[in-house]
């Protein structure tokens, strides 16, 4: 097994054991992966909280799993699955959002897509017997095996997506924060709120490959809640979030290659205690 | 002298068929503070919409600064009816004023570009102007509603609008502070040369300041000074039921038998 051979432990000489981190060529891909889904989580993370739709965003997660499973049931690639479901799932959780219902029956609509998501993720699990990567790391994460390629897709999804929202930066928070008034400027509100949507499914499609599924959260709303917690500036917190998501993913994959946990996990339980710290000294 | 800058004439706005306002006609001068007053339900934002050219016209004939309603917009200030920010948003005044200079821009911004140092002047004299610099970079959610309003206001205003209309800016401030921001519109309308437009529930608070007072009801409209509009003559008439108006020792007026519209919540943004 891979692990017997490359996971030594900390040797508590921090030095070594920081160069080790670099020694092998998957940690490598690991960390630059990590890199990339920590800014562009950050970002999309920053709005999302800002526009109130971290309900969508978790179903967006969720929807991210069955698209795994999925391909990995068909034999394709599982990045393939994870765009193709997130990406349809944005497109769905846009058009339920047009029908201008009341919030509460949105969130009924959305909480239903969700348990169908989950639902339909069993099946193509229990239809492909043996998934190369198992359950737990499609729902937990992984950073084992990630390849160069994996790593290139990563980087130029991330590049495109990060470029659409900056160039849409002004008017999508304009929209966000204060959308009548931005209707009545010309800002096109609806389109943004589409577009949005797919660039959060791109996202969860992103960041699911690192952190699992059911751990986006850790890298998509709890950073950026806790940047909005300590600025509300908005070009600060956008930066804020995007340092955050970075260094409690960096501090995660160094924690899980000396031990014997998931990624998922030390990201999960970082972020949320500075969130939790944060809490406490802003209170 | 200019044209006016709002002139309609018998016009009428229908809704799915039905007619919400029929026959209107109504002046607007440069400069001059207007309060448009009626029940819930009359049709007082749907004279707004009209004239932002968000509604058209089933019939008669309007001008906007010159224009069609719809193609002076960017000379005009709205603040819609709504909307108060709860305490969980955490976004400054100084960034929602700035959002009303360069908030449909597409792109980056980049500090140091031509014209940044401009907008933030700007951005500063409008909020010195309405008084609101003291608590301009405190999270919005966290302002009493008077001073939400304040900044609202000069979101509405940064642009340096020739005409400002304002949908119930008053609705849901206390007594004093509708009579203070009343006080402010009055005072933006004779510096800046502004016309105003004002929806209101109560004269009361704002008798004092307006120019001329515009009474929806029943589908139609009547408009004219205050002292000559909001008598138990023209209300009776307007409203179809007897009306009485007292005059209080105070200057204050009362409106006795006012019917209110039934209270719907549709209603309010009809």
């Amino acid at each position: 097994m891979l692990d017997a051979a490359v996971f030594q432990g900390l040797s508590w000489n921090l030095l070594d054991d920081f160069r080790q981190l670099f020694t092998y060529p998957f940690m490598v891909n690991a960390l630059e992966a990590g890199t990339i889904v920590a800014v562009m989580a950050g970002v999309t993370g920053w709005f999302m909280v800002l526009r109130r739709q971290a309900f969508a965003g978790h179903t967006l997660s969720v929807i991210a799993f069955p698209g795994a499973a999925a391909a990995g049931w068909a034999g394709v690639p599982l990045a393939l699955g994870y765009f193709g479901f997130c990406g349809a799932g944005a497109l769905v959780l846009a058009a339920i959002a047009g029908t201008r219902r009341s919030l509460g029956a949105e969130s009924a609509a959305i909480g239903s897509l969700q348990a169908l998501a989950l639902a339909l993720g069993f099946v193509f699990v229990s239809l492909s017997h043996s998934i190369l990567t198992g359950l737990d790391s499609l729902l937990f994460g992984t950073f084992l095996g990630i390849t160069r390629s994996q790593v290139l897709v990563l980087l130029v999804v991330a590049v495109a997506t990060v470029a659409v929202t900056a160039f849409a930066a002004r008017p999508l928070f304009f929209a966000s924060v204060d959308s009548d008034v931005a209707r009545a400027s010309g800002v096109p509100v609806r389109l943004l709120g589409l577009g949005f949507l797919l660039v959060l499914g791109l996202s969860v499609a992103e960041t699911s490959q690192i952190t699992g599924a059911l751990l986006v959260f850790a890298l998509l709303v709890t950073p950026a809640a806790t940047a909005h917690r300590l600025t509300p500036r908005p070009w600060l917190g956008l930066t804020l979030a995007v340092a955050l998501a970075l260094a409690v993913t960096w501090a995660g994959l160094a924690l899980a290659y000396f031990s014997i946990y998931p990624v998922g996990f030390y990201v999960t339980s970082l972020s949320f205690g500075v969130y939790v710290l944060v809490r406490i000294v802003t209170r | 002298m200019s044209e006016p800058a709002v002139a309609l004439e018998g016009a009428t706005i229908r809704l799915g068929g039905r007619a919400i306002l029929e026959d209107v006609s109504l002046g607007v001068a440069r400069g001059e503070f207007v309060a448009v007053l009626g029940p819930n339900g009359a049709g007082k934002s749907t004279l707004v919409k009209a004239i932002l050219g968000l509604l058209p016209l089933a019939a008669g004939k309007a001008k906007v600064l010159g224009r069609p309603p719809g193609e002076a917009n960017a000379r005009i200030g709205y603040l819609p009816q709504r909307r108060n920010f709860d305490s969980a948003t955490r976004i400054r005044g100084i960034d929602l004023v700035r959002l009303g200079l360069d908030g449909s821009r597409w792109g980056i911004p980049i500090p140091g570009l031509p014209g940044t140092k401009e907008k933030a002047r700007r951005v500063a004299e409008v909020l010195e102007l309405v008084g609101a610099s003291r608590y301009a970079t405190k999270p919005i959610g966290e302002l009493s509603g008077g001073e939400q309003q304040r900044l609202l206001i000069a979101q509405a205003l940064v642009r340096r609008p020739q005409l400002l209309l304002l949908d119930e800016p008053l609705d849901s401030l206390d007594l004093a502070s509708q009579a203070a921001v009343a006080a402010l519109v009055r005072r933006i309308c004779e510096q800046e040369h502004v016309a105003v437009l004002l929806v209101a529930h109560d004269v009361n608070p704002i008798l004092g300041f307006i120019d001329q007072v515009v009474y929806v009801a029943g589908g139609s409209a009547v408009g004219g000074r205050p002292r000559d509009v909001i008598t138990s003559e023209t209300l009776t008439r307007l409203f179809g039921v007897p009306i009485e108006v007292l005059h209080a020792s105070d200057g204050r007026l009362v409106v006795v038998g006012q019917p209110e519209a039934p209270f719907h919540h549709g209603d309010r943004h009809a």
